[in-house]
């Protein structure tokens, strides 16, 4: 393959501060979070010409947006695969780069899922009869009551029987991005809770407690990606894409064992292509769309092995000041989960690699090598894995 | 009988058969003319080799629960009412399918429980398969 290292860079991001946002539409968020990212690049409108993005909602969402700011990219990508798409799109966008076909892309996303009131985690199909089923698979699925949060609880359910992993070890995780939330003035929720709160919580899907889900925030922003000679006269010095790699995990005809998560398959290439291994890692933006995802995300990605990740998440490891701090942003488990995350993963970790919060407990000391890895769809059933590996000079 | 307030399959040409067995109380599982390979869910092309020599078989309609949930909260219409066990079942044949553990209390469920199969009738047309604790 060819050595895509540095071929493109993150050269501006802005996270929408809005959690409520009934007022606005999904492209007026959109269109406020790539004009402040543009700014903080020191691009402007004119200088894109690659469009990608993702919507809960909006079919087509790329003709929508474009036609909403009024933009004609020479390239679009919609590529929705669930909570992931971003880490897919930044993927997609290297390789346009580098291929020469686009100079600078815009990454964003939004949503309303708050403000309209989805149940994003525990709506099931519908709320309000039933819809036609697709012949296959919803046929043989959504008969028997399926949740976002009920296939993933059957995953921590099965680690718990195999590897012995307890609630108190999951709610750790859950108690660690409360602790970082407390860091983030636009976090949605940032009073310090502790593991016995999060057992207390209602179960909401056995063994998942209310506390060990995220939460339903709206929100949006946008990511600015451009090639070495764009990044250039950038204003922000740039976050390098190192690496990337992509994948799906599904249930294999009824055989493949669930308990292994895509991201096992997408971290080798990421690894590979960044010529890093997980040694190298200063800090991870890691999927918490539950806490048993940043489990099993941990052990597929290779900080740890199979079954160890119950272990690895106690004593800090995974804090600030911890060996392996992730989601410094207080992930979608405290800051924001508006329904699809990945997008956020991407702007966290830039801003620790530009030292942004230098000075403060925020910041990761000397932050050199991150890496998000976003995770879209079910473990229970299907779902996807996006892997990228991000440097600064 | 009460109406079925729970979602209903959609029954195409591919998976008739399926649906036309539940009501007479089989559940049939496919398997691979040219690769011997079962498959879950039924589909009409092999998942393994991509031949089309597929097979349906009557599955022994026995298994054990590979993983499970209590979900005590869904909006569905069907759902809304109270715990129920959403699981995953891995039959004698090796393949996986999602179902509800029914006829039980739901603190009694556990992986590795032996279960088998026994049908609902949900309309005239649609009896859908769920398992209970094996006799």
């Amino acid at each position: 393959m060819v050595d895509l290292r540095r071929a493109a860079a993150i050269v501006g991001v802005h996270e929408h501060i809005t959690r409520y946002a009934p007022d606005k539409s999904e492209q007026q968020i959109q269109g406020e979070s790539i004009i402040k990212a543009l700014e903080d690049a020191g691009l402007e409108k004119k200088d894109v010409d690659g469009l990608f993005c993702a919507s809960m909602s909006v079919r087509s969402s790329g003709i929508n947006l474009a036609d909403y700011l009024n933009m004609y990219p020479k390239m679009i990508d919609n590529t929705t695969v669930g909570g992931g798409s971003f880490e897919f799109h930044l993927s997609h966008a290297l390789n346009a780069i580098y291929a020469g076909r686009i100079n600078c892309a815009v990454i964003t996303y939004a949503t309303l899922a708050r403000s309209g009131g989805v149940s994003v985690g525990t709506g099931g199909i519908s709320r309000q009869g039933h819809p036609r089923l697709d012949p296959s698979p919803d046929s043989f699925e959504e008969l028997y009551g399926l949740t976002t949060v009920g296939l993933y609880a059957m995953i921590a359910q099965r680690h718990m029987h195999l590897y012995g992993t307890t609630s108190e070890q999951l709610a750790e995780i859950a108690v660690t991005m409360r602790r970082h939330a407390s860091l983030n003035p636009e976090a949605l929720f940032r009073d310090p809770i502790t593991v016995d709160d999060v057992m207390r919580s209602p179960v909401v899907s056995s063994p998942l407690h209310r506390n060990d889900c995220c939460v339903i925030t709206d929100g949006g922003g946008a990511v600015v990606v451009a090639s070495p000679e764009v990044a250039r006269n950038c204003k922000q010095k740039p976050v390098w894409i190192l690496g990337a790699g992509e994948a799906v995990a599904h249930q294999g005809a009824g055989k493949r064992d669930l308990m292994y998560i895509a991201a096992k398959q997408s971290h080798g290439p990421a690894f590979e292509m960044a010529g890093v291994t997980q040694k190298d890692i200063d800090m991870a933006m890691i999927y918490d769309s539950f806490t048993i995802t940043v489990l099993e995300t941990l052990e597929d990605l290779g900080f740890c092995e199979k079954g160890e990740g119950g272990q690895f998440v106690l004593n800090g490891r995974i804090g600030l000041g911890g060996e392996l701090p992730i989601n410094t942003d207080g992930g979608g488990l405290s800051s924001n989960h508006p329904g699809m995350r990945g997008l956020f993963l991407l702007l966290e970790a830039t801003r620790q690699l530009r030292h942004e919060f230098e000075g403060t407990e925020r910041q990761v000391p000397d932050c050199k090598i991150a890496l998000c890895h976003g995770t879209g769809g079910a473990l229970g059933s299907r779902h996807s894995g996006g892997t990228v590996i991000l440097a600064r000079d | 009988m009460t109406t079925w307030n729970k979602p209903l399959p959609t029954v195409i040409g591919e998976t008739k058969t399926f649906w036309d067995m539940c009501r007479r109380g089989v559940l049939l599982i496919q398997k691979c003319d040219s690769c011997n390979e079962f498959q879950w869910y039924p589909r009409g092309i092999c998942a393994n080799c991509w031949s089309n020599d597929i097979k349906w078989i009557p599955s022994s309609g026995r298994g054990t629960v590979w993983t499970f949930t209590v979900t005590n909260q869904n909006r569905t219409q069907g759902f809304d009412t109270g715990p129920y066990v959403l699981a995953l079942v891995e039959l004698d044949e090796g393949v996986r399918m999602f179902t509800n553990i029914v006829d039980c209390d739901p603190k009694d469920v556990s992986i590795g429980m032996a279960v088998e199969v026994t049908f609902q009738r949900a309309t005239d047309q649609i009896s859908i398969p769920f398992f209970k604790p094996a006799s």
